[in-house]
């Protein structure tokens, strides 16, 4: 049935019907009416079985939900920006001990200077975390990302924690019409977490013991090794879910117009403006096609390149910087293409901190890099020269 | 040791494992441990070598207090209480310094947890390093007697106040040179639903500069000079303390530990030891330590 509500309950709903026992959060703009929609849940007793906790900071919100994932929980929170930096010790280490912690990035940008805008700057600090990142494009996709998250952390060749990234406002505030899943299809296609070692006192275990060099690095291989298998894992997740809803997202990628010359790369909100511009370009006669990056980590390496290696020009789309080189994606687009491709890549940074991006702005750009106006190479897009201080 | 011991590294001496028996046995080992990175943490969960007997997690240096309120919020929500206590040993900096503010959520939250702080008042593990718990005139590696400081010039940190000022109903203090008292504390603790705290003084042999065979004696006469109160306040209530008989000088205590060894020739030394005198006073004032 569908109904129109705005991306936190789409999020909030998803949650409840994947009967979460623990949720724990603290409010941090634009995440807040997500955790908000939740506690109404709870105060009302919609939340069977389920303890929701109002921690004293996201520090303390993660390391709760590590506690109650080692005790055998399924457990869930949200949280963006500083309240992400601020969980990043705690989910290192979650993703180490192998917590199946699902959590909603509500992606804005890092201060300073303080923004609660959107960018992607926040969850590509935790990019090497050992953590699954998601991004997703509206709110029935981040709605259907729920139980498939909790489905794909929680298997037994994965189990890390897994984090779905929705743009802060862009999507938190959106009214859409939403097809609301039913809990009897949500149960059936997720059994409840059932793990392989959990704190009990009936069968005494060691969580997080300390490893020396002798043991210290097979444990990271094997999480690299629970990456590579999580790429598969993935993908057949998605199918059975386009399967049973009849919404099929794509795989890690999605493509418009393959083997076009020029191939346009983003992520997140801003996929479906670049689409309709693509879709606009390709209709006046230019050979250009378009991809979406739903799956950032574990990367995919093999599906990207073939969508791309064959082309002349790829644009890179980059919601954030790694100051001192690129965007991320454009990085990791260069590095799959080594030796495979003789494309150029044209990394641009945009939208940076909720720096608007007009149809026009994106329409330009790929008209420039088409039409030969544009050189590969790194280039911020869509701001002003300014006279600071601090030069 | 049923519940832990095969295996763990501690130093001769050292009273963390006394601490840590008292506990678990007080509890049938009905306990889930919460443990951040210190000393014990080191000694006794290396990969291979886990000496514990009862299910056991280690996180972080900071979040053991939120870890545990975790883990026993989840129990709840799966029906499975009765499996045990949740139970935290950190270490003195680990509570006073870097995990108070978790802590602190932790108490008002009034989670049904234990927590335990064993308090060798210094980051030992890290080679004696000074922590909101170090006493006044203590060298550390942080807080060295130089040629014009006479080391660590604050005061210790009361958790307790702090502990009760959350409106816990349980928090108290103890000594590994009372095991009695640990475990007679442990269990009353364990009858109050929310959050309860106790900090047990343990000697470092290495950090205070004993013999190991000292340890317990150091330990005894930290309480007998009042400079350690055991103390016990339920629901806000100051219900008991451990009397003195004959109070002895804290030089008595300061002389046989090499960190405070400097206070006994240096310029500002005797001024030092008069402070500590005094807040060995103020403690026998304010808790009625003595025997009159």
């Amino acid at each position: 049935m569908k109904k129109v509500v705005r991306g936190f309950y789409s999020v909030a709903y998803a949650v409840k019907l994947c009967k979460p026992q623990v949720i724990c959060a603290y409010p941090i703009t634009p995440q807040t009416e997500i955790v908000e929609n939740l506690a109404s849940m709870h105060a009302n007793g919609e939340l069977e079985g389920c303890e929701y906790i109002t921690a004293e900071s996201e520090f303390g919100a993660a390391s709760i939900l590590v506690g109650a994932s080692a005790a055998g929980a399924r457990v869930f929170t949200a949280t963006c920006s500083q309240g992400l930096i601020l969980m990043s010790e705690v989910l290192f280490n979650a993703a180490g001990m192998r917590l199946p912690i699902v959590l909603v990035n509500t992606n804005r940008s890092l201060s300073a200077p303080l923004s609660i805008w959107n960018d992607h700057q926040d969850s590509m600090a935790l990019r090497d975390a050992g953590i699954i990142q998601l991004y997703v494009e509206n709110n029935q996709e981040v709605h259907d990302a729920i139980p498939q998250a909790y489905k794909i952390a929680e298997n037994r060749k994965v189990l890390l924690p897994f984090m779905i990234c929705m743009d802060g406002y862009k999507l938190t505030h959106a009214y859409e019409p939403i097809d609301l899943l039913e809990q009897e299809l949500v149960d059936n296609f997720l059994p409840p977490y059932k793990p392989i070692a959990y704190l009990t006192t009936k069968n005494p275990m060691a969580f997080g013991c300390y490893a020396p060099p002798h043991i210290y690095m097979e444990f990271r291989v094997a999480m690299q090794e629970a990456m590579d298998r999580a790429r598969k894992i993935m993908l057949d997740v998605f199918k059975e879910w386009g399967e049973i809803t009849g919404r099929d997202w794509g795989g890690h990628i999605s493509v418009d117009f393959p083997d076009s010359k020029v191939m346009v790369l983003a992520m997140g909100s801003v996929v479906g403006l670049v689409r309709k511009v693509v879709h606009d370009l390709k209709k006046e006669g230019l050979d250009v096609g378009f991809v979406k990056v739903r799956t950032f980590r574990p990367f995919p390496i093999e599906d990207l390149r073939n969508a791309i290696k064959d082309c002349d020009k790829v644009v890179v789309l980059d919601r954030s910087v790694s100051f001192g080189y690129e965007g991320p994606l454009s990085i990791e687009t260069k590095s799959i293409l080594y030796k495979y491709s003789s494309a150029d890549v044209y990394p641009f940074v945009i939208g940076l901190g909720g720096r608007d991006i007009p149809k026009d702005f994106v329409e330009k750009l790929i008209r420039d890099v088409i039409e030969g106006r544009e050189r590969p190479q790194f280039a911020f897009k869509g701001y002003r020269e300014f006279e600071e201080v601090v030069p | 040791m049923r519940f832990f011991g095969r295996g763990h590294g501690a130093c001769p001496g050292c009273g963390l494992p006394i601490a840590v028996k008292n506990v678990l046995e007080a509890l049938n080992g009905k306990c889930f441990i919460v443990n951040p990175t210190g000393c014990l943490e080191i000694i006794s969960s290396q990969y291979g070598k886990n000496a514990w007997g009862v299910p056991y997690i280690h996180s972080l240096f900071e979040n053991a207090a939120a870890v545990a309120a975790g883990i026993e919020a989840a129990l709840r929500a799966m029906g499975r209480k009765d499996e045990g206590h949740v139970v935290v040993f950190a270490g003195d900096g680990a509570t006073a310094d870097i995990g108070v503010g978790p802590l602190s959520g932790v108490f008002d939250r009034n989670h049904d947890i234990i927590y335990i702080c064993l308090d060798n008042e210094a980051y030992q593990n890290t080679g004696h390093q000074q922590s909101a718990l170090t006493p006044t005139g203590e060298s550390t590696t942080t807080t060295p007697a130089g040629k014009i400081l006479p080391g660590k010039t604050g005061r210790k940190k009361d958790m307790v106040a702090i502990a009760v000022a959350h409106g816990i109903p349980y928090a108290a203090t103890s000594s590994v040179a009372f095991p009695a008292d640990i475990r007679r504390k442990v269990k009353k603790a364990a009858n109050f639903e929310g959050a309860k705290y106790i900090q047990i003084h343990s000697p470092c042999v290495t950090g205070w500069g004993i013999d190991s065979r000292d340890s317990i004696k150091v330990a005894r006469l930290a309480v007998e000079t009042a400079l350690y109160p055991i103390v016990e306040y339920e629901n806000g209530k100051l219900v008991s303390v451990r009397k003195i008989k004959d109070r002895k000088p804290v030089t008595e205590y300061l002389k046989l530990q090499r960190r405070f060894r400097h206070l006994f020739k240096h310029p500002k030394g005797q001024e030092m030891i008069e402070t500590i005198q005094k807040i060995a006073d103020e403690n026998a004032e304010k808790y009625g330590l003595d025997i009159k």
